[in-house]
């Protein structure tokens, strides 16, 4: 139903890609570290709840999880007749009608409520069921929220709609959508205030980042990009983005000693200290990007 | 008795196709009388989900009471199983030859799924 | 005819470059490319389309503006906020519109007292056959925010089989989806061989354990390769030791090459640039053909 946390002055800048492996997640967990030391108010979200790695970077215990349930039938089998109008209903095939009895299977269940509505015996009713889990950690000061879809369930986006909704009030939250065009994704970027789609400078990045800008234009999501790896390829992505009118925020080198920090789930803001300052610039310039940001970068240290 | 199995063809004939849920129609056959009849499958081989609960349960409707097929998902077979139709595995070429070993006493009566689900 | 599919577990490994130069080192081979949501690999074999099929999975409401008459029960009863009254198209009174959020739960259409919704069949792509230098090539494209539902692979899939069935071919190799849901799981059923393309880095080994369990469920055989092994020599010998413990075998190691991204600027693979890691290629294919021919012939052929 509605989706993402209503919480008021609450901000969702999202860093997305079309595909994966361009970097979206080295370049979301260091932007969160980085910014975390001149802003209290920024929170770290891994919305791939399909395979979430922001963890393996920014490292700590879970100091709170939350089971996510979503709505699915109940059947009273004493008043259940086998008359199968629930199973004919289900768009989804969850139900299966024998004899005298139905089976549920929640794992592909909708919650569409349509079963307990069509029941001419009123032997149905809906209860939760858990479809997966809401990770809080502490890593430092920087507080993280993750989720993880249970396996064998079929739809994710109750558990990043649970995600979005565990943003505390007043925060900033960084997020690191699932990669791609397809619902995960949407699920993740339709209601941010800004997103940031990465790209690397060669034709498979190109013709990823186009599938993305396609999405978000249609979205009506306002973006920018940012280029990492630059110097592996050409200039194609650039002219691109020139030509679009798609602003380019900010530049990753094509470092092999990235590859190599990266690959040992180190922080590079931490193991190449020089790369801190893209990372402090573009904090600044995505908040600038986000208009109902009234407070600006308040350098606060009054709420330790 | 009648036994079921997952077919792409309409007679005794043709191929026993592996997959249960996917199969295009199930060949029903009445071991008494060998007279058979066919059950169109064709709806759940498009299904975005869910095919092989959706063919499931189209063999209680058709009042069969054992099903010859290649594989069964977990979520088909639970469906079979609660409605007391027995699931035998062959990977016999034709219907035929499935049959054959059917009667034989070659096929033994399956205790679970083959094969995990589409999301297990 | 055998099948052989690549899959990478976390994208960005390099799985589509080397399935191209894997399709050229093959001698008769169709290409599926089954990444459906990120498809690359009609960059590099750049193929000429000879025929377009619409993809279609699942339903989508539909409201007829002319029966309509706006009394918002759907808007109310819909749980996926995907139904709303929105101006009439002809400038009087209120109607509903289905969006895009619509699941197809068919709830609207059941409760419309006017009887004015129905469920049309929801599109949510396309598909192709093209030739390209390399042979016939099967892909697909996925609709933005379409549902990737495994039903698009299996369609892929089976038309490449049927193809080199007719064609008379002896192998397809697919380009596999990343993850390790439904998709991959369609894309790895009844498969005769799983290749398994990893980086040595953190992320990648922790996907690489998912991927393994998922291809050991399945009982297909599974072959692992490190790509930009020498990235990181310990993590690679780790990842090794993690195949052959799920009993996975290896197939080898290619190094890190940046002239990848150069031969793929000219829609070129790494073998037919003679990329400094065409070698290794060259060494991980002759590995998994030997495996390959190993194989015990299917039964359904």
């Amino acid at each position: 139903m509605a989706t993402g946390s209503g919480s008021e002055g609450t901000i969702k800048i999202a860093i997305a890609s079309g595909k994966g492996g361009t970097g979206k997640t080295l370049i979301s967990t260091n932007l969160a570290w980085v910014a975390r030391e001149d802003d209290p108010r920024v929170v770290y979200l891994d919305c791939d709840v399909e395979e979430p790695n922001g963890h393996l970077f920014l490292k700590g215990e879970v100091e709170r999880s939350r089971v996510v349930n979503r709505l699915v039938p109940e059947i009273n089998n004493e008043r259940c007749d086998g008359c199968s109008i629930c199973s004919d209903f289900c768009a989804f095939n969850a139900l299966a009608t024998l004899k005298e009895s139905t089976l549920v299977f929640p794992e592909l269940c909708h919650s569409c409520g349509g079963c307990a509505l069509v029941c001419p015996n009123d032997a149905i009713v809906e209860v939760e069921h858990p479809v997966g889990t809401v990770r809080m950690r502490k890593v430092g000061e920087l507080a993280t929220i993750d989720g993880i879809v249970n396996i064998g369930v079929s739809s994710v986006t109750p558990v990043i709609q649970a995600v979005k909704q565990s943003i505390p009030a007043g925060s900033i939250a960084l997020l690191d959508a699932s990669p791609g065009t397809a619902c995960p994704a949407v699920e993740t970027l339709k209601d941010c205030d800004f997103v940031l789609l990465i790209t690397e400078p060669t034709p498979f990045g190109l013709n990823d980042f186009q599938l993305s800008v396609e999405l978000l234009r249609e979205l009506k999501v306002p973006f920018a990009a940012m280029i990492n790896r630059v110097g592996v390829g050409d200039n194609r992505v650039h002219d691109y983005c020139q030509s679009e009118g798609i602003q380019v925020l900010a530049e990753l080198p094509n470092d092999r000693r990235i590859a190599e920090v990266y690959s040992r789930g180190e922080l590079i803001t931490e193991g190449l200290p020089e790369y801190r300052a893209v990372f402090e610039r573009l904090y600044a310039m995505l908040l600038d990007r986000c208009p109902q940001n009234g407070m600006a970068m308040e350098k606060s240290n009054g709420t330790m | 008795m009648k036994l079921a199995f997952s077919t792409g063809g309409t007679t005794p004939d043709a191929p026993l196709d592996p997959r249960f849920g996917r199969a295009s129609a199930f060949l029903v056959l009445d071991l008494e009388t060998k007279e058979f009849d066919l059950i169109d499958n064709g709806q759940s081989v498009g299904a975005a989900q869910g095919a092989g609960i959706q063919a499931a349960q189209r063999l209680v409707r058709a009042d069969v009471k054992g099903l010859v097929t290649g594989h069964c998902g977990p979520k088909a077979f639970q469906v079979l199983n609660s409605a007391g139709i027995d699931v035998y595995y062959s990977n016999a070429g034709t219907i035929r030859e499935a049959l054959e070993d059917f009667e034989n006493g070659k096929l033994s009566l399956s205790s679970g799924a083959d094969v995990r689900g589409h999301w297990s | 005819m055998k099948q052989v599919v690549i899959i990478s577990g976390k994208g960005g490994t390099g799985k589509t470059s080397l399935t191209a130069s894997f399709a050229r080192l093959a001698e008769h081979v169709i290409c599926a490319d089954c990444d459906v949501d990120a498809s690359d690999l009609h960059l590099l074999l750049t193929p000429q389309e000879t025929v377009r099929y619409p993809f279609v999975s699942g339903y989508q409401a539909v409201v007829d503006p002319d029966l309509c008459d706006g009394c918002g029960i759907c808007e109310t009863v819909c749980r996926f906020d995907a139904i709303h009254l929105v101006p009439g198209t002809n400038g009087d009174g209120i109607q509903a519109k289905a969006t895009t959020s619509c699941e197809g739960c068919g709830v609207c259409i059941h409760l419309c007292p006017q009887q004015a919704i129905q469920a049309d069949d929801r599109r949510c792509g396309e598909w192709m056959v093209s030739t390209t230098r390399i042979g016939t090539m099967v892909h697909a494209r996925l609709q933005p925010g379409g549902e990737n539902s495994g039903k698009l692979v299996t369609t892929v899939r089976n038309h490449a089989s049927k193809l080199a069935e007719e064609q008379g071919v002896e192998m397809v190799l697919v380009d596999g989806p990343p993850g390790v849901g439904c998709p991959v799981i369609a894309a790895i059923t009844g498969t005769d061989l799983v290749v398994v393309v990893t980086e040595p880095t953190v992320s990648g080994v922790h996907d690489l354990e998912r991927v393994l369990a998922l291809a050991g469920h399945f009982e297909v055989p599974v072959m692992v390769c490190t790509n930009k092994w020498d990235l990181n020599p310990g993590m690679t010998e780790q990842i090794e030791k993690v195949a052959i413990h799920a009993g996975a075998q290896v197939a080898g190691r290619i190094r890190y090459d940046a002239e990848v991204t150069i031969a793929q600027m000219e829609q070129l693979t790494a073998i037919e640039w003679n990329s400094p890691s065409s070698g290794d290629i060259r060494l991980v294919w002759q590995a998994i053909e030997e495996r390959v021919s190993a194989l015990p012939v299917s039964p359904g052929g």
